[in-house]
Parts: structure tokens; C-alpha cells; sequence
């Protein structure tokens, strides 16, 4: 199957977030920029579904400027065949989707995996949108994805107070969760071969954003922690019922 | 100004979120003066249940007259709710961010054509110029950002347990609706569906009990379900738990986890790495029962008791069943 995977860089998880002094960006020095996680199953279950048998090519997309070419030649390295960056400064999810639907019309792909979210925005948008763009049927939240030979695949998702498996026609947009499948890390060899990939770089479209990020703040800090000994129990109830009325 | 709500079920009864939309739309809006709320029902519930939505704030509520919404189906209900839009003529549609809501409401953005502000905190302030600012987190609860919003179509996605909701008003009345899906048929063939049973969804949990590798093995786990079902709470864990299995990943709470809000955390034997805090230090009130003084959890705890979780964990249990009681 030829396989598209949506690719954003986040800040490490460790990362302790701040923000520039006009709070309208995150404050990047000495941040570390990471492949988002879900993206990174995404594209590791890319991999294994081609591997598994039929063969086909993974590329790997991203909506973003240079800075992100780090991340996008560890993707090579992983094992994407071919990797493309729409050169926009990104807005929103629906200008991310926009962009990204008028890429996958103008190729052949069989199926797109994007994350479930990523870690940095956390909307868990870009997937709906494209595939409402596409007029292709999503699958969100999947944690286990099998078939596509004969032109459906059979899938797992989370859901509000459950879990559902059901099949999907290609082509297709689903999202990636946890449990789908473990990252993988990049040896020697990807490595080199990824120095000589392709690395396409093309121009945006231009979509419209519909938002417009106006600040960023820190969370509210918290007041100090009030100790209980283990034979104070009724007491500590006491607080949760009287004080703080969660109880 | 005409505002579409969209109101899950599941089974024939309302979910939670179901109030939660339609007290979201009426504190988000009722400022403006003149709103008209209707209430698009995600299948059939029963008829009191649907009838007391317009004690939120509810004008009306359309009821599906055919079961072909009852299951989920985001392309079928995303059709459902564009026909709604047009009937009513919304300029605005409000449903929760859940996982319904983070399937349907982007394929609606743009089916729509509509700006989506997702995952909002709190009702939206609405400026003089009829612009929203929005808040939501970012960065995994670790930041918040304000948004502008414009346009003349609009969805607004809340978080779950954004706000309590408030009745007052009188229930209202309930139509039945005809779902015209004549050209659209569902594109996801459901092979086999497992629901949690008796157990309370994680991301609509008021109290939530978390484990994390202090309760040293799944077979301790009965300690956590104890108190959570003395304090009708879900349980959840750290990411060292489901990744080593112990727990299933879908309690998971953290930055690659579950986000979550609810008013009463309880974090037991989690030392409070910042992915984990991420996930959870939204909650109203948190807990934090752990060895070691020095656990960066009690840092943003508002209670905490040094103490080993296997002693800590029946006292507090009996604690809270002797408060029930009394």
C-alpha cells in the first residue's frame, strides 16, 4: 500500500514549557524537539502493514518550516521511503489540513495515519478534517490495525466507554493510539541510507486559518500541600468533604 | 442567535456530557440576549430524560423518529447534525470534546465550513466586534492558550467537566425528528463492540483513584478499586503501570495518556514525573498518598499523607465509608 503518515515535532516530553516574554510563543531555547509520539506509531505501523506483506512506499508529510527537518530524516531513518515538507508557518489544524488534503490529491495514496493528537496543541483535529477534505471515512483513536490487501482493513478504536472493532473501506484516515504497536529506533543503517533520501520541500496553498493564538499563560500555581498522618484519616476525609467539598 | 447542541447517549440514556452541552450553551451564550438553543438528541433516549434537557436551558430537543443514529457512526451522525444545522439555521453548534465529539467535530469544520475553537476550558467571552476568545490547554495541561474565534459559522467542543450544570428552568418540549440519510450510508462496518461495564468512563469521572508502581504488582490493585468504589470514582494509573501491563492502557492518565479534570484526584504510590503531572493537574482537588516525602507530587498535591499504600489506602477507605454512612 503506498501509506501517507502526518508528522508533527513536539517539544520532549520532559520538557518544563515557558513562554517568550510576549507570550505568544513557546520559549524554544534548549527545548528538544521530538518526533510526536502517536506520529511515531503512525509511522512505525506504517512500516510493519507493508512489511507484513504486498510491499508499497511511506512518506512522510509535515506542514512546517526548515526547523523541522531533523525530525523528519529521523523518520527516514526509521524507514519512511520518501519525506515532504509544506513549507507554512502553522496556524491552526484546519490551515494544516487544508494544506495537507490538496498534497494527497495530487499523489496516490491508499491509506493516511496521522497520530491521535499531538502532545504540543493537542486538538486531534488534522485527521477529521482531512479526511472530511479527502470525503475519505476516519477511524479515530485506533489501537490496532490489520488487513488492506483486499481493499478494507479491520480496526480496533477506543470510544467513549469502550472499545469497538470495525472495518473500514480504503482509502481511509485513521488515527493512531497507544498500544498499537512500539516505536522504533533508528539504526546505523537507516541512519546513512536516510542522509540520501528524498526530502521534497513544496509550497503551501495558502489555506486560511480560522484562529488566531492571541497569548500563552502558565498554569495557575497551587497552594501548599497540607499534610496528613496516617492515623488522621477522618480528618483528611474531613477536608475533602467540608473544604474542598469533592467528597 | 440560533445555537445547535449535540447530545450523546449510548444505550438509550443520556450521557453526561449530554447536560454538561446544553449547560454549556446557555452559560456560553445567554449574555447575548435572545439565543434559541435546540437540541439535536445522538439517538433515541427516553422521553422525560430528553424532556428535562430544558431544564438547562434546552428550547427544544429533536428527537431521532428512526434508531438509525442509536449506534455510533461518525459519518452517519455527521450527516444527521449537517441536516440539523440547516433546519434550524445554527450559527453555532456546541457538543463535548469526547471521543465522539474529536471524530465528528473536525469532519464538521469542514463540512461545514465553520471555525472550530476545540477543546475549550470554559465558556467562551464574547467580544463587542462578535468575535469568541477561548481558552484551552496546551502542552499537555502544561500551558494555556486564548484564541480568537471568528466567523459566521462556529462549533465550540468543551472539555468534559467544564462546568457543573445548573437546572432552573421547566423541562421543554421534545419533536420527533425525521433523520433524512436517504444518500449517505455509514462507511465503518461494526464487527464487535466491548463496553466497561459498571465502571464510570475516566474522562466523565468526578473522582478518579490512580495506581502507580508503589502499589508493586496488579494483584494490589483490589486496594485502589476499594476506595474507588467507596467514593464512586474511576480508577486509572501512571504510565509505568500500563506499560508494564499491569493496568490496561486505556487508564492510562498522563501527557501520552488520558487528560483529565475531575474535581477529586487521588494519585497513590506515583512519585508525580511531569508527563504524569500533565495529565492531571487540571483536577480540582488532588491527593497524593506516597513514601517518599520528597515525591514531586506533593509539590502540586493539596493534601498528601506520607505513608506506605498499603496501610494508608483500607484507613482512608474506612474513612470515607464511615462518612457515607453518617
Amino acid at each position: 500500500m503506498n501509506i501517507l503518515v502526518c508528522l508533527s515535532q513536539v517539544p520532549d516530553t520532559t520538557t518544563k514549557i515557558s513562554f517568550t516574554a510576549d507570550n505568544k510563543e513557546l520559549n524554544k531555547a534548549g527545548v528538544q524537539f521530538i518526533i510526536n509520539p502517536y506520529d511515531e506509531l503512525a509511522l512505525t505501523k506504517a512500516l510493519e502493514l507493508n512489511e507484513g506483506g504486498g510491499g508499497g512506499t511511506v512518506v512522510v508529510v509535515h506542514v512546517g518550516g526548515a526547523d523541522a527537518e531533523p525530525v523528519l530524516r529521523k523518520a527516514l531513518a526509521i524507514g519512511a521511503d520518501q519525506a515532504v515538507r509544506i513549507n507554512a508557518v502553522p496556524m491552526d489544524a484546519r490551515q494544516v489540513a487544508g494544506e495537507i488534503a490538496h498534497y494527497v490529491r495530487s499523489a496516490s495514496f491508499d491509506l493516511v495515519l496521522a497520530g491521535r493528537e499531538s502532545i504540543d496543541y493537542n486538538g486531534g483535529l488534522v485527521g477529521g478534517m482531512l479526511a472530511e477534505y479527502l470525503d475519505w471515512p476516519l477511524v479515530n483513536v485506533a489501537t490496532a490495525i490489520e488487513g488492506g490487501a483486499g481493499g478494507s482493513m479491520v480496526v480496533c478504536r477506543d470510544m467513549d466507554g469502550g472499545r469497538e472493532k470495525l472495518e473500514v473501506n480504503l482509502p481511509a484516515v485513521i488515527t493512531c493510539q497507544k498500544e498499537l504497536t512500539e516505536p522504533r529506533i533508528p539504526n546505523m543503517r537507516g541512519i546513512m541510507a536516510a542522509r540520501t533520501k528524498p526530502l521534497q520541500v513544496l509550497s503551501p496553498q495558502g489555506v486560511a486559518a480560522d484562529m488566531q493564538l492571541l497569548e500563552h499563560a502558565l498554569p495557575p500555581s497551587r497552594q501548599a500541600c497540607k499534610f496528613f498522618e496516617i492515623h488522621q484519616m477522618d480528618e483528611l476525609v474531613e477536608a475533602l468533604h467540608q473544604q474542598a467539598k469533592v467528597l | 442567535m440560533k445555537i445547535l447542541v449535540y447530545a450523546e447517549q449510548q444505550d438509550g440514556h443520556l450521557k453526561k456530557s449530554a447536560v454538561e452541552a446544553v449547560s454549556f450553551a446557555k452559560k456560553s451564550f445567554e449574555s447575548l440576549g435572545n439565543i434559541n438553543i435546540t437540541v439535536l438528541l445522538g439517538g433515541q433516549v427516553n422521553q422525560q430524560a430528553a424532556a428535562d434537557l430544558g431544564k438547562y436551558g434546552a428550547n427544544s430537543v429533536w428527537m431521532p423518529a428512526q434508531s438509525t443514529l442509536n449506534a455510533f457512526e461518525v459519518h452517519l451522525h455527521s450527516a444527521a447534525i449537517q441536516q440539523a444545522l440547516v433546519e434550524t439555521e445554527a450559527e453555532v453548534l456546541v457538543m463535548a470534546h469526547t471521543y465522539c465529539g474529536k471524530s465528528l467535530a473536525p469532519r464538521l469544520s469542514v463540512a461545514w465550513d465553520a471555525a472550530l475553537a476545540a477543546g475549550v476550558n470554559g465558556p467562551p467571552e464574547c467580544a463587542a466586534d462578535g468575535s469568541w476568545k477561548v481558552q484551552r490547554t496546551v502542552y499537555s495541561n502544561k500551558g494555556i492558550a486564548t484564541y480568537s474565534v471568528w466567523g459566521a459559522r462556529r462549533i465550540l467542543t468543551f472539555t468534559p467537566n467544564a462546568l457543573k450544570p445548573a437546572d432552573g428552568a421547566s423541562p421543554c418540549a421534545v419533536t420527533a425528528w425525521n433523520v433524512s440519510l436517504d444518500s449517505v450510508s455509514a462507511r465503518t462496518r461494526n464487527l464487535e463492540l466491548q463496553k466497561v461495564q459498571g465502571k464510570i468512563p475516566l474522562t466523565e469521572a468526578e473522582r478518579v483513584i490512580s495506581g502507580g508502581r508503589g502499589l508493586k504488582g496488579p494483584e494490589h490493585w483490589h486496594l485502589i478499586e476499594d476506595l474507588a468504589e467507596a467514593c464512586d470514582a474511576a480508577t486509572a494509573c501512571s504510565k509505568p503501570v500500563s506499560d508494564m501491563h499491569w493496568r490496561s492502557h486505556d487508564e492510562h492518565v498522563g501527557q501520552t495518556g488520558i487528560t483529565i479534570k475531575p474535581d477529586l484526584y487521588i494519585a497513590v504510590g506515583i512519585s508525580g514525573a511531569i508527563q504524569h503531572l500533565a495529565g492531571v493537574s487540571s483536577s480540582k482537588t488532588i491527593v497524593a498518598i506516597n513514601t517518599d516525602q520528597d515525591a514531586p507530587f506533593f509539590k502540586v498535591a493539596d493534601y498528601g499523607v506520607v505513608g506506605d499504600a498499603f496501610e494508608v489506602l483500607p484507613q482512608l477507605t474506612q474513612a470515607i465509608r464511615r462518612l457515607r454512612k453518617g
